[in-house]
């Protein structure tokens, strides 16, 4: 499997390191909402398709990467940088949540 | 009178072997059953089975979207072992093992079930450590574990690299003697006959596209062989828990599907007489009783439904097995494939009621589903016949994650790759 980091090129998947689904939003810190953190946590929507991913190219410019890849036939559809407007907002605050 | 015994097999020898019957029927499905089970595999097997002779309830069918055997109950590396941490897992794999001491006699079908034990290395004295922490704790619940010496090491698989210029010297190892590896496609060929003599229908190529709903409860299914209605509907369906939930209209479930590779080797004289597990990595090994050396090692490491792997991964299963056996450098390797693991967010499974009423769930196995199939269609049985779990498959509850109750063998924390 080749993924091309939008920075460095079409590179080996051991290059790579896979951060997870990136489906998931993380609550506001200061969030007690005991449901927001627990799916958070624990639940995944794992679909048999086009997956919203993150990976990180540890083995290259170490940038963390939006792909969206498909779990039946490993496919790479999109890659960009996570940090972009609209990518999946993994490990980050909601949009809106206040600073 | 046993279906398969010494006697059967020469009276059929003598009537020129016309009168086998098939080992079960090909039934078109009903309108409606008790229950019905959606997976054909292992643990749905064993589940129709259990229910059919524990519990009485014969008008049972069981849906398999592909042919018996197709899934990961063909697919995996055949060890059977309850080398746990955890007492809740140590209890549940330990009953398992004691299920399958008896499952040939039980099913009157040999599962070359062969108690050739299990040795894990350790290569620090602080793996060593862990190795007699867990050991102690296996003893501790009547489960035998036993450390051994590199010498002792040495004298039972001479094929290992003991020596101390190994990429990495073995300092010791823990064996689970009672352990060891059963024949796969037999088990589950063993459990369908035995369901289907109870009058259990085993329906292939009928896959299940949709949950017929009345209001929260789930009344039966649509299938592509129409639909079938059931007052209860059991799940056992593994890597395709998601999928199957999802036509359910549960979109999220604390599962991932991660494929795991396995390879079989050309057919070697017999070498190895136990079943070994590197420290460094993650690799095991055993050999069949054809020849094959029988071998895996990691995840590839991400969602997948796809029953491949790639390269990189094989590449590291290699180098593993040669780091430990250099003389197998010369051994090819015959073929290899990919199952689809349902891994949980703890790395323990779920056996337990709902999440929707008249449905019951099994799923979570990770990459350690083959030898819990008897212990899982036992205490699935059990939960489905009483509506209530069976002691030993009470801490596998779905809701664990929430009301923090998890069963975190490794202590890995919801990172289900790393289990």
């Amino acid at each position: 499997m080749l993924i091309t980091c939008p920075y460095c090129g079409p590179r080996d998947v051991s290059e790579f390191a896979y951060q997870g689904d990136g489906n998931r939003s993380r609550p506001d810190p200061s969030s007690t909402d005991l449901a927001a953190w627990n799916a958070y946590v624990y639940d995944r929507l794992n679909p048999a398709g086009a997956h919203n991913e993150i990976w990180q190219h540890a083995g290259g410019c170490r940038a963390h990467l939006a792909v969206v890849r498909d779990t039946l036939s490993h496919e790479i559809s999109s890659v960009r940088f996570a940090r972009e407007k609209g990518a999946p907002a993994h490990g980050r605050r909601k949009s809106g949540a206040k600073p | 009178m046993a279906e398969y015994s010494a006697f059967s097999l020469l009276r059929n020898a003598l009537s020129g072997n016309r009168d086998w019957k098939p080992a079960w029927r090909k039934p078109s499905p009903k309108a409606s059953y008790d229950v019905v089970v959606i997976g054909g595999g292992g643990h749905g097997l064993s589940t129709a089975y259990y229910l059919a002779k524990e519990h009485g309830i014969t008008n049972v069918a069981v849906l398999e979207k592909g042919y018996l055997g197709s899934g990961n109950v063909g697919r995996n590396t055949t060890a059977v072992r309850s080398n746990y941490l955890l007492p809740q897992n140590t209890r549940f794999y330990e009953h398992s093992m004691k299920m399958w001491e008896n499952l040939s006699h039980e099913l009157n079908y040999n599962v070359m079930f062969s108690q050739r034990g299990v040795l894990n290395l350790a290569h620090t004295p602080g793996q060593l450590d862990d190795l007699a922490r867990k050991g102690n704790a296996m003893r501790h619940l009547g489960v035998d574990a036993d450390l051994m010496t590199p010498a002792q090491i040495g004298r039972r698989v001479p094929g290992l690299d003991m020596s101390q210029s190994a990429r990495f010297p073995i300092y010791g190892g823990l064996i689970q003697e009672s352990a060891g590896t059963a024949r796969h496609d037999a088990v589950a060929w063993g459990y369908a006959r035995g369901a289907d003599r109870r009058g259990v229908d085993i329906i292939e190529n009928c896959e299940v596209t949709g949950f017929l709903r009345d209001g929260d409860r789930v009344t039966g299914v649509t299938t592509s062989r129409g639909e079938i209605r059931a007052k209860k509907i059991a799940v056992a369906v593994a890597g395709s828990t998601g999928r199957v939930m999802q036509l359910a209209g549960i979109e999220r479930m604390p599962i991932e599907s991660h494929v795991l590779q396995a390879f079989v080797s050309e057919s070697l004289k017999p070498f190895l007489d136990t079943v070994v597990t590197f420290g460094m990595g993650h690799f095991y090994v055993g050999q069949s009783d054809k020849g094959g050396l029988i071998y895996g090692g990691d995840l590839d490491g991400y969602n997948s439904y796809a029953q491949r792997g790639s390269l990189p991964i094989v590449e590291e299963v290699m180098s593993e097995m040669l780091a430990l056996f250099p003389s197998l450098a010369t051994v090819r390797v015959l073929r290899s494939w990919g199952g689809v693991c349902d891994m949980s967010m703890d790395g323990s499974p779920i056996i337990a009621t709902g999440p929707l009423p008249g449905m019951y769930l099994n799923c979570g196995w990770c990459y350690g589903g083959f030898k819990a199939t008897p212990a899982s269609g036992f205490c699935f049985a059990h939960t489905i016949a009483r509506d209530a779990p069976h002691e030993l498959n009470a801490p596998f509850t779905l809701d664990r994650f929430s009301r923090g109750t998890v069963i975190d063998d490794k202590g890995q924390g919801p990172t289900p790759r790393m289990h």
